[in-house]
């Protein structure tokens, strides 16, 4: 018997009941539908929480005031961390492998430019931020280099705080008030939009300096560094350790890489689609059982027709073959049905919500594809087997 | 062709074990018209079954064309059964969902026979029983004497030296049934063996041997 005749009558069967054959697959096609339509919103959620954490560089690393470890001692006692300061930051920035370095402080304050107001957020920083951060000036210049320890009152406007306090004027060489300093206007940022629903157009930039006195601090809160990206990150890690050991005397700080952050966060968001992927498997598992009851009812109804084509020369196997595909041609449409259901429900989802990030993941199609014709064999198997078994003379009998 | 030498078959049936044939020898030669008769459970079925290769005898040689086939195992049997013997059932055993065309191809789908040549040997079987009309009927679209020529044509599509038949005109009217009587005797005179089991005393005295069974043994 050939393969083409084996599934050319399975086909012909499947069709000829064809609501039944609908409704069987239809539990197949919304389980593919479901994995496809989850994973893409897991993997969409995904690439969008890592290209926001991307999108002020790569190559970074942040050095934090304070250990972030369980000593067996009150508070007081251990509570002698040593700030960070500007001029650890002007020394690290010194290491070979740092190219860049970034004191920071944040505050939140009230601007005034002429008649207007707003409280917005304060970033201390020095003039490395568009190095860093990867974030362009829109008009103007950013702080001046070589001014850590005694800047001048020069301030940079994010790109919204610029329209909210000036309105379409030029903000160049203006005079504002943050608090209850003056400062003048030296440059507008670019739009760089929202980052974890954290405005990042809605902030002014000062030097880092001026931020301590402003919030009156005795260190910053956190030190960027821009590491050069032909140095091994472990390498770079052991020198700004050392660096700061050295000054410090102790490891009064900590060290988080981005590469840390990015592989947590993408372990994390892993899990996410996985467990997603899992929900929607749930619903192919309960499609599998439709292929399984609709194939041994199949059997059961068809015995009469299993012993003639036994009785006229069908081989166990053959049976066994006929009744299997059977289940193949469902699982293939219910698999090939569902993947083009999910792919239109999620080009749907893009069309009508652009904000939702949804993007297809291949893998789990494939995945799901797989699946599916793998339930259409397991499904089909023990029918199969049933089918197969049965006594020529006793299936010819039974009516 | 058909050699049973000391054929038995018993059955249990609860606690009592029924002796359906006794101690059973018959030879059927190739091309010869044989009716069995008996009155029911004489064990005229059961022969048939065995001859047919979908029961085996429990004890006994049963050879056919000179090979012994009580020693082979299921797939064997099923290509036997292919090569050898075409069927008519007293309740035709057409498969609804198909067409009376398809019907009639199926042993050759079976036997792996190519496409084309399939579609010319279906054409020429309709042909032969007289249905090209009726092609692309399913048997719900068909009387009994035309689902009958059906099966006939489906039993001799594989072109079998022998051709059973249980109960043939056992579901049709008298006209129709002398049709298909007249069907199988057409084939029997194209050198086909024919074995029918029946009743009806004015059809098996049609036959050139008539085989009387009763309580399994031949009389």
């Amino acid at each position: 018997m050939r393969y083409i005749d084996v599934f050319n009558l399975a086909y012909r069967t499947v069709i000829s009941h064809k609501l039944r054959s609908i409704l069987t697959a239809l539990g197949l096609i919304i389980g593919i539908a479901s994995v496809i339509v989850l994973t893409s919103i897991g993997r969409g959620v995904h690439s969008y929480v890592l290209s926001e954490f991307t999108q002020f560089g790569t190559n970074l690393i942040a050095v934090f005031p304070g250990k972030t470890t369980t000593l067996g001692l009150s508070g007081a006692t251990i509570s002698t961390v040593r700030p960070l300061s500007l001029a650890d930051a002007v020394s690290l920035s010194k290491l070979d492998s740092i190219s860049a370095a970034l004191p920071l402080v944040q505050g939140n304050a009230r601007i005034e430019a002429d008649k207007k107001q707003r409280r917005t957020t304060v970033l201390g920083v020095g003039a490395a931020v568009p190095e860093i951060w990867k974030i362009k000036v829109a008009q103007g210049r950013f702080l001046p280099k070589n001014e850590q320890a005694n800047p001048r009152a020069f301030a940079v406007l994010g790109h919204k705080l610029s329209v909210e306090l000036f309105a379409g004027r030029n903000p160049l060489g203006q005079r504002i008030r943050i608090g209850s300093d003056r400062f003048r206007v030296l440059g507008v940022m670019e739009k760089k939009g929202q980052m974890m629903g954290y405005d990042m157009d809605d902030t002014i930039y000062i030097p880092t300096a001026k931020a301590l006195d402003m919030f009156d601090r005795e260190g910053v809160m956190e030190i960027d560094l821009l590491y050069n990206s032909k140095i091994q990150l472990k390498q770079v890690e052991k020198e700004v350790k050392r660096l700061l050991q050295r000054r410090h005397g102790r490891e009064d700080f900590s060290i988080i890489t981005q590469d840390q952050m990015l592989k947590s966060m993408d372990s994390i968001l892993n899990v996410l689609t996985l467990s997603v992927a899992a929900l929607g498997s749930i619903s192919l598992l309960v499609g599998s059982v439709g292929i399984l009851t609709i194939m041994t009812i199949a059997v059961s109804e068809r015995i009469s027709e299993i012993g003639l084509l036994r009785a006229v020369g069908a081989e166990r196997g053959m049976i066994f073959k006929m009744f299997l595909s059977e289940a193949l041609v469902l699982s293939f449409i219910g698999g090939v049905v569902g993947i083009f259901l999910g792919i239109f429900i999620v080009q749907m989802i893009k069309f009508a919500m652009p904000v939702l990030p949804v993007q297809l993941a291949w893998f789990y199609i494939l995945a799901a594809f797989i699946i599916s014709l793998l339930i259409g064999v397991i499904a089909g198997v023990i029918p199969a087997i049933k089918a197969a078994k049965l006594h020529p003379l006793d299936a010819l009998r039974a009516e | 062709m058909i050699e049973l030498e000391n054929i038995h078959r018993t059955f249990q049936v609860g606690e009592q074990s029924v002796h359906a044939l006794n101690n059973i020898n018959l030879t059927i030669n190739k091309g010869e018209y044989v009716s069995i008769m008996g009155p029911s459970g004489s064990g005229k079925s059961t022969l048939l079954n065995v001859i047919a290769l979908l029961d085996q005898p429990s004890s006994g040689i049963y050879s056919l064309n000179n090979q012994i086939v009580t020693q082979l195992d299921d797939n064997q049997l099923a290509q036997v059964r292919r090569e050898n013997i075409g069927f008519v059932f007293q309740f035709f055993h057409l498969i609804a969902r198909y067409s009376a065309a398809e019907n009639i191809e199926i042993p050759m789908i079976l036997a792996g026979v190519p496409i084309q040549e399939r579609k010319q040997r279906v054409a020429d079987a309709l042909l032969a029983v007289d249905l090209q009309q009726r092609a692309t009927h399913r048997p719900d679209q068909l009387s009994g004497g035309q689902i009958q020529r059906v099966a006939i044509a489906r039993a001799m599509i594989m072109q079998p030296q022998i051709l059973l038949a249980d109960e043939p005109t056992g579901n049709l009217d008298s006209k129709s049934g002398e049709g298909i009587i007249e069907l199988l005797e057409n084939l029997n005179q194209k050198q086909t063996t024919l074995v029918m089991i029946t009743h009806d005393e004015a059809l098996g005295s049609r036959a050139q041997r008539i085989i009387r069974l009763i309580d399994g043994k031949i009389v």
